[in-house]
């Protein structure tokens, strides 16, 4: 048995073949069926290539043959993206104050923050959805709520739009903001905070010139752990989302469920992939500037 | 440090924070207290019951998509702590570029979008001809539970000393035995951790078990899901409930074992 000391392969093997063979050869089969055409019956014609899964994304073809631009699928696409921005808007405008809050508290308090953070996190994506319906649905208790402020006259009608899409989005991925940051935030070393205040600097130019630059890389984080999952979301814009709303992930879902269409589904999964690969290469660019600044 | 004039307690935020302290709590707060209502209606409350709890234990099906989750759970738990574990050891032991690809390749289920993961093995498993079941959704959670089990098994062994390793094998003790007599004992909080993790991850995944559990292999997210879109009856907020706290205990053990997130940076730090 000696492996255990002499082998770090071995050790390593089982979990990186598990990850390449159920990781790593379905993403690349899902990248070839995205160049097969479509099985009568659903599924793929093997060997026979073309281009159409991605066509598919700009055009249809009408019962003639006839090319003509289709923007269905882009409008998706493009509803996808914004939905996913503002909703990384709004959790960094929750999420930098939280942190930055947690971050000044005492150890013990702040270990209690990051638990109540960690606790929805780790709730039931559907359960934390689905909570959500109960209360947006028309008689909930923000219909109720609202009622008796006496502004607006229920009902509000607010369930199975966008907005709802947004609320779901923002409510699941929140936690995903506020933790990385309040991590970078404690790695801050406090002397330079002191060093900037003994220089002179009020609180708000400390914060803007030495406290966000060195937590930037915390931010940059939050915000694709919050874009990325928001853009392939499945659960929200189904539950909460109604017809108008729906993402990506629910095209995705739909080619594989009733389309039965698997090479456009493969394709629209890797134009999710390829801008997942941006967002990423574009936090390894901040990180970079990161360490050379230092 | 005088808390009230802590340099990072800026004007606002601690209202920002107590806003969305209030926003992840409301919902929760909201299914709890309808959870216990005894009305029909999902969202009138007309008083105290235990009664929807009694009518979701009682139901068969809900039953056999508990078993089949827990089922799931242990296997995919099981499989991804013993692959996560050995892999910390492995790389803990290699450098270079070994050390990157193979850690490149675990936080790999975690970038990847989990709709493209679920299609993705979909398609495998229908290629291969991997009849959809339990045993197709054991072998996805696998995959996703791998690198929830690795961190802090990971972080664990960064904190370390190596020297306890090396002085047992200058007692001559076999690889096997520095093994499970100091290098396991040492990470259990760790492995315990990664292995709690793992298996709320799983317990609770939706999205990849929809796609690669076959007909029979429904689990309680599924049937949940389902229960929501063909109609809600209170019983869903009873069964919510009881999900939910089942994740408290776990979150709270994982933070009482000492392997929270912020202790995992502090590994990183000495690595």
């Amino acid at each position: 048995m000696s492996a255990i000391r002499t082998s770090p392969g071995l050790l390593t093997a089982p979990a990186a073949l598990f990850l390449i063979v159920f990781m790593l050869v379905p993403v690349g089969l899902m990248l070839y069926v995205s160049t097969l055409e479509r099985g009568a019956f659903g599924g793929v014609n093997w060997g026979q290539h073309t281009a159409i899964a991605y066509e598919k994304l700009l055009f249809e073809r009408d019962l003639a043959g006839q090319i003509a631009f289709n923007s269905d699928y882009i409008a998706i696409i493009l509803r996808s993206f914004r939905l996913a921005a503002i909703t990384t808007a709004v959790t960094l405008a929750l999420g930098i104050p939280t942190a930055l809050y947690m971050a000044s508290l005492t150890p013990r308090r702040a270990a209690l923050m990051l638990f109540l953070v960690t606790v929805p996190f780790w709730t039931n994506l559907l359960v934390r959805n689905f909570a959500w319906i109960l209360i947006l649905r028309n008689g909930g208790p923000l219909d109720s709520a609202l009622a008796t402020t006496g502004l607006v006259t229920p009902p509000l009608d607010i369930l199975y739009t966008p907005l709802a899409t947004g609320i779901g989005l923002t409510y699941s991925f929140l936690p995903f903001m506020i933790l990385p940051i309040y991590v970078a935030l404690e790695r801050i070393d406090r002397r330079l905070i002191e060093a900037a205040f003994d220089l002179g600097a009020d609180r708000w130019r400390v914060l803007s010139r030495v406290v966000l630059p060195l937590a930037a890389p915390g931010i940059a984080a939050g915000a694709i752990l919050v874009f990325v999952p928001c853009l392939g979301a499945y659960v929200s814009p189904e539950l909460l989302g109604g017809g108008k709303s729906l993402m990506i992930g629910n095209l995705i879902q739909a080619q594989f469920g009733a389309s039965r269409n698997w090479p456009f589904g493969a394709a629209l999964a890797l134009v999710l992939v390829l801008v997942l690969l941006v967002s990423l290469a574009l936090l390894a660019s901040v990180k970079r500037r990161e360490r050379l600044a230092s | 440090m005088n808390e009230t004039r802590h340099p990072l307690r800026l004007p606002g935020t601690a209202v920002l924070s107590a806003l969305a302290m209030l926003f992840l709590y409301v919902p929760i707060i909201v299914l709890v207290v309808l959870s216990f209502n005894a009305s029909d209606m999902t969202t009138i409350w007309t008083g105290f019951s235990l009664h929807w709890y009694a009518q979701a234990l009682g139901n068969d099906t809900m039953l056999i998509a508990i078993g089949n989750s827990l089922t799931v759970a242990a296997a995919a738990t099981i499989l991804a702590t013993a692959a996560a574990t050995s892999a910390a050891l492995g790389i803990a032991r290699s450098g270079g570029r070994v050390r990157t690809a193979v850690e490149g390749l675990l936080g790999l289920p975690l970038l990847i979008p989990e709709i493209v993961t679920a299609v993705a093995l979909l398609m495998l498993f229908v290629l291969v001809g991997v009849r959809l079941g339990l045993m197709s959704v054991i072998l996805a959670h696998t995959v996703f539970c791998i690198p929830f089990a690795y961190y802090p098994i990971r972080s664990r062994l960064a904190a370390l000393d190596p020297a306890l390793g090396e002085a047992a094998s200058d007692l001559y003790a076999p690889a096997w035995r520095r093994f499970m007599r100091i290098e396991l004992p040492l990470l259990a909080p760790g492995i315990f951790a990664g292995a709690l993790l793992a298996f709320i991850s799983s317990l609770g995944d939706f999205v990849i078990t929809y796609f690669v559990a076959g007909p029979g292999a429904t689990t309680l997210p599924v049937y949940i899901y389902g229960m929501i879109r063909t109609g809600i009856t209170p019983e869903v907020n009873a069964l919510s409930t009881l999900l939910l706290l089942a994740s408290v205990v776990v979150v709270a053990i994982v933070f009482r074992s000492g392997t929270t997130p912020a202790n995992q940076t502090r590994g990183d730090k000495n690595s």
